[in-house]
């Protein structure tokens, strides 16, 4: 984002990008997460991990204020990005969502073709001068997303006519090619083959290279091969949150202990 | 024996089936109904079930085919000499059956014996009082050869029913029995009744389809008669309707099609923007509480009669377009004379028609999966954006199905018309002129004493036979634009 060196220089090696202060949800009258505090670093792939339920998802949707599309969520707390409060009034949350984009667990891409799938963020967002910018956009966008060569020569085809793997890298390049500065990925690679999924994490390794990455899995050999920042939820608590290495080789509490070496979950 | 009495006294063997059956069962398994292959109550309706079916269909047969066949019979045995100047087969044989279920009453009333009726003697002995006392009026003195046909009907009626009551019995009985003694804890009693009920279903589905063929065929036969009596070159082409039941009538349907389109196209231009802007009000914007309260408003003016919505056609549209265009009125104009033009009737139509939009939109555009939605949230996509570009192209082929079937409900629309529209056909591009529609026309061909073998009145089924086809190839159409949709999700 930024094209001034002197600030590229300034931007230290653990940058908080996002700092969430006591944060609780809450549907209806249940509460899905308690009290969560957390920094998420700057050009960090930061897993979520923990057993299913415990509020992984909605955590993560909290932060780019997907929740407000269920009417019954309540946000409680205050979570900075760029240390400006993303739950304050004056912030449009459309904005913000351009800003931190989100790839969701199953496949979504639109009944559209490829080329539309990837250009409607740019579009609706002005990003292109003219439909040469456009094309180009669109191209460096499926190149990231690592399905270029599968795609170029039917771009004008539908995007719900690819594979389910073929479709969830187009969804991540479609997040992409919006240019957020943070990208949110909800179980990603859940409904895709190994080879899919390796193509994925390596992808997520270079976003890193610009972008802070989230992303929520259930594998524990994946968060400790794409992530740098693991944090272990449990029962809408965070539990513990550190270096992956730390987290997986000795953890702290015993509840994540016991989680990683499979005795709850 | 009497209908009614041999229906209950069928029921009872049935339900005494039922009893008789389920307890059978029960004993052969020792009083356990672990034992048994199917659950007791299996065992007794499929008594029951052999015990009433049978008898019962052979009933409903024999009851529609006795008197088909008394008829045949007794009519051939007319001879064509006695038919009287001026009369027809027909009529002699409609005397026949007046005068015996004249006697037939007269002697359940006893008006007269058994005995006297076999001492009746055309001509004298005033038959045609005797059954005017028990409400059966004839046009004429009794001839012989219709006393002595009367006479055979009767007979044959009475060997009928009789034949009849015997058989059902006898069936009733008999499927009674042959249940009962296959029943033991080994026969298989849910698989029959199983059995039973998708010949239930199976019948029921295919009444549904023989009415609707049954209702086609009585169009199709009726409008290949009216085009033996009238050339269909002229109806299709014709651009003048008015028929005369003198003769001379021109019939052409064009005025009508052209009434019915205009009038349908403004009801359109009315229902599918509102109704589809209130569906998606409703699906993407509303929150639930009023949803849960706006939906089913909305769909209240849907089950508002069409009488209604021609009186306030007549009432409230009508005069307040007058005041509008009409002489003297708000914008100084004279373009329209009375309250009764294309528009009134449009508008109400459209309003009528909203409902049906929206109601049928919203349950495509709730179809299409909240995934979509949250893609574009997720890029920072609005609201009516997400709406504009991916909502709305994944629902369209929906929605054009639903518009089409809203197009088809309009052309067949007849109650507004008829109050709204005025009845004057006209070719006219004027929205604020009188016109009338394929259906009015149809109601005022029908009405009043027509003769039914007339071009004036057949016409009717020529016009409706063209409305059929025209809203059937719309729902076809429909249909097939809603499946290709389906298949996208599903
Ligand atoms: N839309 C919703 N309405 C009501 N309750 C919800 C909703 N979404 C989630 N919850 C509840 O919030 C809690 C956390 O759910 P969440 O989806 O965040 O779990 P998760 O950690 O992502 O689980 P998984 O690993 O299975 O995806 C659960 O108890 C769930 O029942
Ligand atoms: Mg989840």
């Amino acid at each position: 984002m930024y094209d001034n060196p002197n600030l590229e220089r300034k931007v230290a090696q653990n940058e908080t990008k996002i700092s969430a202060r006591n944060v609780q949800v809450f549907y209806g009258d249940s509460q899905a997460i308690k009290d969560v505090n957390i920094e998420i670093e700057a050009r960090t792939v930061t897993a979520f991990i923990g057993p299913s339920g415990c509020g992984k998802s909605t955590f993560l949707r909290c932060l780019n204020r997907m929740n407000d599309t269920i009417d019954i969520c309540r946000v409680e707390g205050e979570i900075n990005l760029d240390g400006e409060n993303i739950y304050d009034k004056r912030v449009d949350p459309v904005q913000l969502r351009a800003k931190v984009g989100m790839v969701f667990q199953k496949p979504n891409p639109f009944p559209k073709s490829i080329y539309d799938n990837i250009a409607y963020g740019p579009r609706i967002h002005g990003l292109a001068k003219n439909k040469a910018d456009l094309d180009e956009i669109v191209e460096k966008a499926l190149r990231r997303g690592a399905i270029w060569n599968e795609v170029k020569d039917r771009l004008h085809a539908p995007g719900t006519g690819l594979s389910g793997g073929q479709q969830q890298r187009l969804c991540i390049a479609r997040a992409v090619a919006t240019e957020p500065e943070v990208l949110l990925m909800d179980e990603p690679c859940s409904a895709l083959d190994p080879i899919a999924t390796s193509q994925v994490e390596e992808l997520i390794d270079e976003l890193r290279e610009q972008y802070a990455v989230v992303i929520v899995t259930h594998s524990m050999q994946q968060a400790a091969r794409v992530s740098q920042k693991t944090a272990f939820f449990h029962l809408g608590n965070l539990v513990e949150y550190g270096d992956t290495g730390q987290i997986f080789t000795n953890p702290k509490d015993p509840r994540t202990e016991s989680y990683i070496t499979g005795r709850i979950g | 024996m009497p209908l009614l009495w041999l229906i209950l006294i069928v029921l009872v063997l049935g339900a005494a089936g039922y009893v008789a059956g389920r307890q059978r069962a029960m004993s052969s398994a020792g009083g356990d109904p672990r034992h048994l292959h199917s659950l007791p109550v299996y065992y007794g309706s499929n008594v029951a079930l052999f015990a009433t079916v049978p008898a019962l269909l052979v009933l409903v047969v024999w009851l529609i085919a006795q008197p088909m066949y008394i008829d045949r019979t007794v009519a051939g045995e007319i001879p064509a000499a006695d038919i009287p100047q001026g009369s027809t087969l027909g009529l002699v044989m409609s005397d026949v059956r007046r005068v015996a279920e004249g006697l037939d009453l007269a002697i359940s009333q006893g008006v007269m014996t058994a005995e006297e009726e076999g001492a009746l003697v055309a001509g004298e002995s005033g038959i045609r009082e005797k059954l005017a006392q028990v409400g059966v009026a004839l046009g004429s003195d009794v001839s012989p050869i219709t006393l002595a046909s009367a006479r055979h009907y009767r007979d044959m009626t009475a060997t009928g029913n009789l034949v009849r009551d015997v058989l059902v019995l006898l069936l009733a009985v008999g499927g009674f029995g042959y249940a009962f003694s296959k029943t033991n804890r080994d026969f298989r009693a849910r698989n029959t009744v199983e059995h039973a009920i998708k010949l239930s279903l199976i019948l029921s589905a295919s009444i549904a389809i023989l009415t609707t063929v049954g209702i086609v065929l009585s169009l199709v036969f009726n409008t290949v008669e009216f085009f033996r009596l009238y050339p269909a070159a002229e109806f299709f082409l014709g651009t003048t309707w008015s028929p005369s039941f003198g003769g001379g009538s021109s019939l052409g349907v064009l005025p009508l099609l052209w009434g019915t389109l205009y009038i349908s196209f403004i009801a359109l231009a009315v229902a599918v923007p509102i109704g589809l802007f209130a569906a998606i009000y409703l699906s993407e914007y509303a929150s639930p509480k009023v949803r849960a309260f706006a939906k089913p408003l909305l769909e209240v003016l849907a089950g508002i009669p069409t009488i209604v919505y021609g009186l306030f056609a007549l009432l409230t549209v009508g005069p307040l377009l007058v005041s509008a265009f009409g002489d003297g009125g708000l914008f100084g104009v004279n373009w329209m004379s009375g309250a009764s033009s294309v528009s009134t009737a449009g508008l109400v139509m459209g309003i009528m028609l909203i409902p049906f939009v929206s109601s049928l939109s919203d349950d495509i555009i709730n179809a299409v999966p909240q995934a979509m939605r949250d893609g574009s949230f997720g890029l920072g996509a609005t609201k009516s954006e997400t709406v504009k570009q991916v909502v709305m192209p994944a629902a369209l082929p929906g929605i054009v199905g639903a518009i089409l079937l809203a197009a088809s409900r309009a052309i067949g629309e007849t109650m507004i018309v008829v109050l709204g529209a005025g009845a004057a056909a006209r070719l006219s591009m004027n929205p604020l002129e009188a016109m009338t529609t394929v259906t009015a026309k149809i109601v005022s061909q029908l009405t009043g004493d027509a003769d039914f073998a007339s071009p004036e009145a057949l016409v009717a089924f020529a016009l409706g036979m063209s409305l059929f086809v025209m809203t059937l190839c719309l729902n076809v159409l429909a249909l097939y634009i809603v499946r290709k949709y389906r298949e996208q999700y599903d």
